[in-house]
């Protein structure tokens, strides 16, 4: 009995604080990438043919995002019928996103004028019950190319 | 040091290669860390002491691979990559590689 109300009791607060929390991490994530969008981020392997005078420095950017016990519930409730997991799918795409906004600050720092060859790296590094996803790792990292 | 994850660096030749250089470091998480971890998966959001835990453990290895690079005598590193495994449960494994060249 005890261990129902207490499930209720963290769904709940899963719920509440999620999505405050997450309604709040967009938000933060579209004002700051407004704000870096004159920073070019190319995945390309070539750098701009003709530009010698270019320094380059490795950036990086990472973030560790948990998701919520309410979305956990929703994600496992999925594993039994199968399909899109939204709820997964918010927290990665946040999870990239930020990781990139913070190389992308790294670079703004350095005075770089583009960052060349974007890669990322996900890991999976807290398992909770049953193997399901705690929370995440994501890396973004690339070449600044800063003018001197 | 120029470190970079492209394969060429702009206006520069390569002139001597001297093949691979790479640095790990494997860390576990503590117990304060794990309880914190345990919080936020209920409410959600960032764990902060696990980014700044794994940032830590990645430079550390950063450092190992340049000081191979200059080890060898290199003065870049080209084409550098990064890696993560989870090798038991609750450690990582923080892998950085790439290749040691001269520049002129």
């Amino acid at each position: 009995m005890y261990d129902l109300i207490l499930f209720f009791v963290l769904l709940a607060l899963g719920y509440g604080f999620g999505r405050y929390a997450e309604a709040r991490h967009y938000k933060s994530i579209r004002k700051r990438e407004r704000a870096l969008n004159v920073l070019p981020a190319i995945a390309s392997r070539v750098p701009p043919p003709g530009r010698p005078d270019l320094h380059s420095q490795l950036v990086t950017g990472s973030v560790v995002i948990s998701v919520d016990y309410f979305k956990r519930f929703l994600a496992s409730l999925r594993n039994i019928f199968g399909g899109r997991i939204s709820s997964y799918e918010t927290l990665l795409d946040r999870a990239r996103r930020e990781a990139i906004l913070r190389m992308k600050q790294e670079a703004k720092y350095l005075d770089a004028e583009f960052i060349f060859n974007i890669k990322m790296e996900t890991a999976s590094i807290h398992k909770g019950h049953g193997n399901s996803v705690g929370s995440v790792e994501v890396l973004a990292y690339g070449t600044a190319l800063i003018p001197t | 040091m120029i470190v970079s994850n492209l394969e060429v660096v702009p206006g520069k030749r390569i002139t001597k290669h001297y093949g691979l250089v790479q640095g790990s470091s494997v860390r576990a998480k503590h117990v304060g860390r794990d309880f914190m971890a345990g919080l936020k998966n209920i409410f959600g959001g960032e764990l902060k002491g696990y980014t700044e835990l794994l940032q830590e453990s990645r430079e550390e290895a950063y450092n190992r691979m340049l000081e191979m690079a200059k080890s060898t005598g290199a003065n870049a590193v080209l084409n550098v990559r990064f890696s993560t495994s989870s090798v038991a449960a609750g450690a990582a494994e923080l892998f950085a590689y790439g290749t040691a060249v001269t520049l002129e």
